[in-house]
């Protein structure tokens, strides 16, 4: 069919998409991943949750290779790499083409312009034609409400505006798995709204995601799983019904709780 | 003592000339040069590869250790002792590149390092390679990091090529010198020059806050 969508998520629901066993990761003597499994179902949203410094950070860094963990397995597609064994660099990077990531802090590239922003990977990385790719970018940034942004360079943009357009970077790499690190925590409260409407319409149109984040009312109405972190072990998972509602574990409750009732 | 207005007036345009076509030229390609030096070195010294950045220190340490002019000689009268005979301008561009490279280097290296780590890792995220996003993403975020410290070097540059004059290279400096030993007037004579040496570097400055302004709009504040 020559009309597949490319800028729309792989739909065959299903199956495992990406498996992490065994995570392990320390700096220094400082041992921040303590053996993670972790399991994201194609077409599924998973909410990575914990308390600051628990790890969450690392966890997704190590899946997009900007970490290298210690040992552990990852399985992302047909791609899969042991972290124990040698692997070559270059064959542990085959692993970061099948994600993409959003960081907190939106990281765009300030020297160029946002269209130049959203076709930097997929032109010089990916080689695609550079008029496609200009006009899949295009369609992404209409789809965020951003085709009139094409032009401008990101300081111009509001902070909300910057994360929508660091998310439609991430959508022009067509990943499998789109990674979220606190997409909303840098923003001013009047701006995370809009961000997170768009993570719940890429949600809706079937994009697998791990997502992490500190609002759990998002959480609990977008996510398929939730997976409770502390001290570098995953302590709990499951649906948000349970994790978020009447979780099992104590270091749970109290984690949900404090950030339910702050004052 | 009576100004010798008409010595003025015939020693400007030849001292002028040979600034536009000695000392600028002269300036403009050793800068060029230098860039190139500087830009490797720099990249040697965060390569990460301990005997690259063991050569890279050293190089800038002698370069900003010693005097530019003791450069400037070892390489004029000491190449022909190797059996390397070179004309003085040649040799004269070989010195101040590596000068300008050395402290260049610096220049760059800070700028290189004062790019955000966020941004080389989103450059990575988006697939790039090392190299790719230091090309890409980094250098030209250091780029306009570095004008101003880089403008300075380049007047400081100007300034200094004045020294070539040492090895008979010709230009504003020694045209000065060759005007005012016959007339015996060195006061005039070099006060001249170093008023087109001020008048060059006015320009210089100009330009450099105009560039620095135009680069203004694109950073993020
Ligand atoms: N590059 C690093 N070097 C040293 N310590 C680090 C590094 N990155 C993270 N850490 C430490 O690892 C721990 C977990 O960090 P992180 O994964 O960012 O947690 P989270 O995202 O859950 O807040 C923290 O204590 C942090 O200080
Ligand atoms: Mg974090």
């Amino acid at each position: 069919m020559s009309s597949t969508d490319l800028t729309k998520p792989d739909l065959a629901k299903g199956g495992d998409l990406l498996t992490a066993r065994g995570l392990h990761k320390s700096f220094g003597s400082h041992e921040v991943l303590a053996g993670i499994d972790l399991t994201v179902r194609r077409g599924e949203v998973v909410a990575l949750i914990g308390p600051s410094g628990s790890g969450k950070t690392t966890v997704l860094r190590s899946l997009n290779l900007l970490e290298t963990p210690d040992a552990g397995t990852v399985t992302l597609g047909e791609v899969s790499v042991d972290f124990a064994a040698s692997v070559p660099r270059r064959e542990a990077l085959g692993l970061r083409d099948g994600s993409a990531m959003v960081f907190q802090h939106y990281n765009l590239f300030p020297h160029l312009t946002v269209l130049e922003n959203v076709i930097e990977g997929p032109v010089r990385v990916q080689k695609r034609p550079r008029a496609e790719a200009i006009a899949e970018a295009r369609v992404l940034l209409e789809r965020v409400g951003l085709a009139d942004k094409a032009l401008v360079h990101p300081f111009k943009l509001s902070g909300g505006q910057q994360q929508r357009v660091g998310i439609v970077r991430a959508l022009a790499l067509r990943p499998r798995l789109l990674l979220f690190d606190e997409p909303t925590s840098a923003l001013d409260p009047e701006l995370v709204g809009e961000v997170l409407t768009v993570i719940k319409e890429l949600a809706e149109e079937g994009w697998t995601m791990l997502i992490v984040t500190h609002e759990l009312g998002f959480a609990r109405e977008v996510a398929d799983q939730v997976v409770f972190m502390d001290g570098g072990v995953v302590v709990e998972q499951g649906p948000p019904a349970v994790v978020l509602g009447e979780p099992r574990e104590e270091r749970t409750r109290q984690f949900v709780s404090r950030l339910l009732k702050p004052y | 003592m009576d100004l010798d207005w008409d010595l003025v007036q015939r020693a400007f345009w030849p001292i002028l000339k040979w600034g536009l076509i000695g000392t600028i030229p002269l300036a403009l390609i050793c800068f060029a040069l230098g860039l190139v030096i500087a830009l490797a070195v720099a990249l040697m010294r965060i390569s990460g590869n301990p005997i690259l950045a063991g050569l890279a220190r050293g190089y800038v340490s002698v370069i900003r250790g010693t005097p530019l002019l003791v450069q400037l000689f070892v390489i004029f009268y000491g190449l022909p002792e190797i059996g390397l005979l070179w004309d003085p301008w040649p040799c004269a561009v070989v010195a101040f590149s590596m000068n300008v490279g050395g402290y260049a280097a610096e220049i760059i290296r800070a700028a290189i390092l004062s790019v955000p780590r966020g941004q080389s890792e989103a450059a990575y995220m988006i697939g790039m390679s090392r190299w790719l996003a230091m090309r890409r993403i980094i250098l030209p975020q250091a780029a306009r990091v570095s004008v101003p410290p880089l403008s300075n070097t380049f007047i400081s540059l100007v300034k200094d090529t004045s020294l070539a004059s040492l090895i008979l290279v010709t230009e504003l400096f020694r045209q000065a010198q060759e005007i005012a030993a016959p007339s015996r007037e060195f006061m005039v004579i070099y006060s001249e020059a170093a008023v087109i040496y001020w008048v060059i570097c006015l320009v210089l400055s100009t330009g450099q806050s105009f560039l620095e302004k135009r680069l203004d709009r694109y950073v993020v504040h």
